[in-house]
């Protein structure tokens, strides 16, 4: 089975981009599963369940949403296994801006919008830094000229990914990213394999349910501004 | 791949299908040095056809048009390369979004389509811009808060000076009241295909050929005539006509006479 990382932040369009790509899958009889990771809720599964695409969710909750994605993946993988998935899909919302979270030896996809503004390739961090597939949509709302400089400001922070752009309304660009899908190695299992980049480090007595403010009440892992 | 040393090149549009689904029997190559209007009814798919373009579309859009460069496929890589970009288009919505002034927007574009040495090419295109447009808009304005017209004035000079591309496609340039002859001065160049998407006459009757597109497929392909071109001579003294009654009214004059002779 091929796993495929897709994260972003979010509203960039990410459920239209993977649905409209499991639809070129699908018609060559590839068989394709989402499992969705977010935070406090998500509606994502109603539109993946109508296309008749097996998909599962996750909801961190009070949890690092990323560190329950690395917490879950090997048993969703399984699942993917046990569901005779071709390929399985993640599909999370970046929402840190510190995560990444992909795999090595996993192709991952960060989908990003050209209504975030110039500056925010530099802010999002190792999610775009890490990518082998940057997807830019919403192309259609801004001049080739914008959309020129947003895929530059792209290629300052990574300069190896591939740039595709996308319509996740009427899908254009999707056919090149299903190909691109079809050309990724398979995997057997996730069994010892690494995360491509650090999770943010989190230990400390608000991780654990601390609500007061205040340094009598900080335990752990604690970093102060310099003021 | 420097396409714009290139003498003979070409661009191919295979037809698909419309709107309906009935095909669009049409194999049309168009040559460099051609211009191309394209006309019909608002939401017909003037700009759908420009998309397939700048798309290098390969039945992947909603017309399932394909498109060949000098008779062949474009290479995947390429299609989607923005150094070796083949097509600048402007398109009809003009709406920026980014967070700069003019200055820096342009500079950053020189940048991204590796021009070095700017300065200079930004200036001109700065002027230029003010010159199409008709309220000034200085350097550092922010490129949000210009004008629909001022845009639109902006885009073509950034295209005009920025773009090497053999393709340049123009969706419009009649909108938001600037002066289309200079613009279009600017814009066309003699090695290079234009196709122009329009609903104004006059700019109609400047291509070489006109495409009528009707319920999202190319219905027709008009060849333009001598009577026809006589006719554009006519049309352009009316039209002058026309832009100094606008002048007049933007600068609060009276309308009393209009002067036929
Ligand atoms: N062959 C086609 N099949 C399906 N949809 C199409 C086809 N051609 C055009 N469309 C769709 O029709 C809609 C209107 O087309 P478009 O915007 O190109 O019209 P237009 O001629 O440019 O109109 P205007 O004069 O108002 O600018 C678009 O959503 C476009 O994608
Ligand atoms: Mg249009």
């Amino acid at each position: 089975m091929k796993l495929i990382t897709v994260s972003g932040p979010p509203s960039t369009g990410k459920t239209s981009v993977i649905i409209k790509t499991i639809d070129h899958l699908s018609q060559k009889e590839i068989k394709v599963g989402v499992i969705k990771f977010d935070c406090l809720s998500t509606n994502d599964d109603i539109l993946y369940k109508r296309k008749k695409i097996a998909v599962q969710v996750g909801i961190s909750g009070g949890l690092c949403p990323d560190h329950f994605f690395v917490s879950n993946i090997e048993e969703c993988f399984e699942w993917g296994l046990k569901e005779e998935l071709d390929i399985l899909i993640s599909e999370s919302a970046g929402l840190c801006n510190r995560c990444s979270p992909y795999l090595r030896g996993s192709l991952a996809v960060c989908i990003i919008d050209n209504l975030m503004g110039i500056h925010t390739p530099k802010k999002i961090g190792p999610m775009l830094r890490y990518a082998d597939i940057v997807v830019i949509t919403k192309g259609d709302i801004v001049s080739q000229a914008e959309r020129e400089i947003f895929a530059y400001r792209v290629k300052e922070v990574n300069s190896k990914a591939k740039i595709l752009f996308i319509n996740g309304i009427t899908g254009q660009g999707t056919l090149h990213l299903a190909d691109l899908f079809m050309k990724e190695g398979e995997r057997e299992n996730l069994k010892d394999s690494k995360l491509r980049f650090t999770m943010p480090a989190a230990l400390c007595s608000y991780c654990l349910g601390e609500m007061t403010v205040g340094k009598d009440y900080q335990i752990g892992n604690i970093k102060n501004i310099n003021l | 791949m420097k396409l714009e040393d290139e003498k003979g090149f070409d661009i191919t549009i295979i037809g698909g299908h419309d709107k309906d689904g009935n095909p669009e029997d049409l194999n049309l190559t168009i040559y460099s040095g051609e211009v191309v209007s394209i006309v019909g009814p608002t939401g017909s798919g003037k700009s759908q056809l420009l998309g397939d373009i700048e798309w290098m579309a390969q039945k992947d859009t909603p017309t399932g048009r394909k498109i060949l460069i000098n008779g062949q496929v474009p290479d995947v890589e390429k299609r989607f390369d923005i150094d070796s970009k083949l097509v600048a288009q402007l398109s009809q919505n003009m709406n920026f979004v980014m967070d700069v002034t003019v200055k820096e927007f342009v500079e950053i574009h020189a940048s991204s389509r590796k021009i070095e040495d700017s300065e200079e090419v930004i200036e001109a295109i700065i002027t230029q811009a003010n010159q199409l447009a008709g309220e000034e808009f200085l350097e550092d304005t922010p490129i949000t808060s210009l004008s629909g017209g001022q845009s639109r004035a902006l885009m073509i000079a950034d295209t005009a000076y920025l773009s090497k591309s053999p393709i340049v496609l123009i969706d419009e340039i009649e909108n938001a009241g600037i002066d289309r002859k200079s613009a279009l001065d600017l814009l066309v160049k003699r090695e290079k295909i234009i196709l122009m998407a329009t609903h104004d006459p006059i700019l109609a009757l400047m291509g070489d050929k006109r495409l009528v597109i009707k319920n999202g497929g190319i219905n027709k392909i008009i060849e333009s005539t001598a009577a026809e071109r006589k006719n554009l001579v006519l049309l352009e003294k009316l039209d002058k006509k026309l832009l100094m009654m606008r002048n007049k009214l933007r600068n609060g004059e009276i309308i009393d006479c209009i002067g036929w002779e």
